[in-house]
């Protein structure tokens, strides 16, 4: 698989504070991969870094070929596109426009001014993702897994490269976190890449094709998800105890999961 | 990468452009803006109309034709004098105060991604306030009024961008906490001013002042004030879609190529010289800013780019009749700050009732 983009030598963080200490990974022409680690592991500074929000105290970040350093943001946004966690705008804009301002990079105004090509990516966008019937509807009302797919359809109306997420299902009930990874896993099926931090190894079991397991501001495994995920491994990066199997979902599928065990000496009490 | 490339969407594309054109059709939009605009054309004549000297529509019509026309004979030269050295340049400073606030207002509620903005924020009305009761203090003339209330409004902002650099946090915050820090201190001045100043005479004067009113304005205010502001709308209009996706935050803002800084700067400057202008010419008005852009937002919607346009027509069709009410309804004129706060209080809580639903 030809590399898309590529990260070498990393080394950034917040003011003067060092969080990410020299990490190296690469994302792959239609790879989807997830960043997985603990809470203040360095996972979402990097990705910050990443899309050009941090500055790098070092190293490079490279998207094929090219040092994205000496990209304006107007050139960045025309190649990476990010997808926040889920917030509420003050205002009810309409689901229709929301996903027009992802065709920002490419207006010729601070005005606006999007063309009649800006208008059909917008709309094809919402379509590819089932979401064109809400196009007239108030986003601020939607619900929340709907609102996650506008601003999905939004990042895709920015005709990137690679979409970037961190934790995009975090506030989303269990159904609407399905939903969201099923049209993710599906739009990196049909060619886009996906870098995606997420604190789940679940998640990453689910869409990914390429893991990087983070721990302390370092990158201590990267592989597949068969490769990196494993007992050892998520009892070490999470330390707790955890158990994970292959299950055997029916129909000849087995899925791998991650089960939390409780303490052994709760376990015995439980066993009576 | 190009969405065809990845899509599934292999239908026609004429049948997805029209359906994306229909999506994003402003038809209805257009109509209710062409509404507003007859609306305000309309509250205008009406305000010439109006005053001491009451004068039909066919008389008023018929003195600016002649005022302009080459013979300079005049049928009424009263109403012409009433026309072209009061009512005039008092309703077309009207007209621009009651945009320039509402502009103002509209574009820092969504810089500062919050409805309950108003255009003071950053204290460019406290520093105005206290350049002119600095110069009535110093019994400076009308026109020193102006020129320190228009520097007090500037210097107030300047030191709330110092705080904001000093402090180095979050570029939000810091803006909101200078805001605050710095409007305190100004205020704090002008409190200082009333009580050295005389109280027969400087001390109601500072006070009505304060109060805000289009009473003294003459033609020479209307020539001062007119291009200042141009140049304010221009700068905010510009940024009218940027205004649309600052609103979702600096980092998403970031991410979907706007350079935040530049535009922060360009409204900052844009909203602080309409402000600046409208406090040195009429004094405090208060709670346009803030209800204006509400209004205007239950008629076209939240879209900065109609909505930007659109809250500038309605916030002078609010302030010209408000303004009629405060030179007519007694014999003695009604300080007219006092007059948008009484009637805008109600309006607030309706619109609130109506539309914000979504907070």
């Amino acid at each position: 698989m030809a590399t898309l983009l590529e990260v070498k030598g990393l080394t950034t963080g917040y003011g003067k504070k060092e969080v990410v200490h020299g990490i190296d990974f690469t994302v792959g022409n239609r790879e989807f991969c997830c960043v997985i680690g603990a809470n203040g592991c360095g996972k979402t500074t990097a990705l910050k870094c990443v899309l050009g929000i941090l500055p790098a105290f070092s190293g490079v970040i490279l998207l094929e070929g090219a040092n994205t350093a000496d990209m304006t943001v107007r050139e960045r946004a025309q190649h990476f596109a990010y997808i926040p966690q889920l917030h509420i705008p003050p205002f009810p804009f309409k689901v229709a426009d929301v996903v027009l301002l992802g065709r920002t990079p490419y207006l010729q105004s601070s005005a606006g001014g999007a063309t009649e090509h800006d208008k059909l990516v917008a709309w094809r966008s919402m379509d590819m993702l089932s979401i064109e019937n809400l196009a007239d509807r108030e986003y601020t009302e939607l619900s929340g897994g709907q609102q996650q797919l506008v601003l999905i359809a939004r990042a895709l109306a920015q005709e990137p490269d690679i979409l970037v997420m961190d934790e995009p299902t975090a506030s989303l009930d269990f159904g609407n976190q399905q939903l969201v990874l099923t049209r993710l896993r599906a739009l990196s099926r049909s060619g886009m890449a996906v870098l995606m931090v997420t604190h789940d190894p679940d998640h990453a079991l689910f869409c990914a094709d390429k893991v990087v397991v983070m721990e302390d501001g370092k990158v201590i495994d990267q592989g597949s998800p068969s490769e990196t995920i494993n007992s050892d491994k998520l009892r070490r990066i999470y330390r707790t105890e955890v158990f994970v199997a292959d299950v055997d979902v029916g129909a000849g599928y087995t899925q791998r999961t991650c089960i939390p065990l409780m303490d052994a000496t709760l376990m015995d009490t439980r066993k009576g | 990468m190009s969405l065809s490339a990845i899509g599934n969407s292999e239908r026609p594309t004429t049948e997805s452009l029209d359906k994306a054109l229909e999506v994003y059709s402003t038809r209805h939009l257009v109509r209710r803006i062409v509404l507003l605009t007859l609306a305000m054309l309309a509250v205008v004549l009406v305000s010439l109309m109006l005053g001491r000297y009451t004068a039909w529509p066919s008389q008023i019509f018929q003195t600016i034709a002649e005022h302009f026309s080459a013979s300079g004979i005049l049928t009424d030269p009263k109403l012409d004098r009433a026309l072209f050295n009061i009512r005039l340049p008092r309703i077309v400073v009207v007209v621009f105060v009651g945009m320039a606030l509402s502009v103002a207002g509209a574009s820092y509620q969504g810089m500062f991604k919050n409805p309950l903005v108003s255009p003071d924020l950053l204290g460019a009305s406290a520093g105005a306030s206290f350049g002119a009761c600095l110069a009535m203090l110093m019994d400076l003339g009308n026109e020193f009024i102006q020129i320190f209330a228009f520097a007090g409004g500037l210097l107030a902002v300047l030191c709330v961008l110092g705080v904001n650099r000093a402090v180095r946090s979050d570029a939000l915050l810091g803006l909101i906490l200078g805001g605050i820090l710095i409007g305190t201190l100004f205020s704090s001045g002008t409190s200082i001013i009333k009580l050295v100043a005389d109280a027969d005479d400087k001390l109601p004067a500072i006070t009505f002042w304060l109060m805000g009113s289009f009473a003294s304005i003459t033609l020479r205010d209307m020539l001062l004030t007119v291009p200042l502001m141009v140049l304010g709308f221009v700068m905010l209009l510009s940024q009218r879609w940027n205004l649309n996706v600052l609103s979702f935050g600096e980092e998403e803002a970031r991410s979907l190529g706007v350079n935040t800084r530049r535009t922060r700067f360009i409204v900052i400057f844009g909203a602080t010289l309409l402000t600046a202008c409208s406090v040195a010419i009429a004094g405090i008005i208060g709670w346009i800013g803030l209800v204006v852009p509400h209004l205007t937002r239950a008629i076209v919607g939240p879209n900065y780019r109609v909505l930007l346009p659109t809250t500038m027509l309605v916030g002078a069709i609010f302030l010209l009749i408000v303004d009629n009410f405060a030179r007519l309804i007694y014999s003695v004129e009604i300080p007219i700050g006092l007059l948008t706060s009484i009637l805008g209080v109600p309006f607030f809580a309706f619109i609130y009732r109506r539309n914000m639903k979504g907070w």
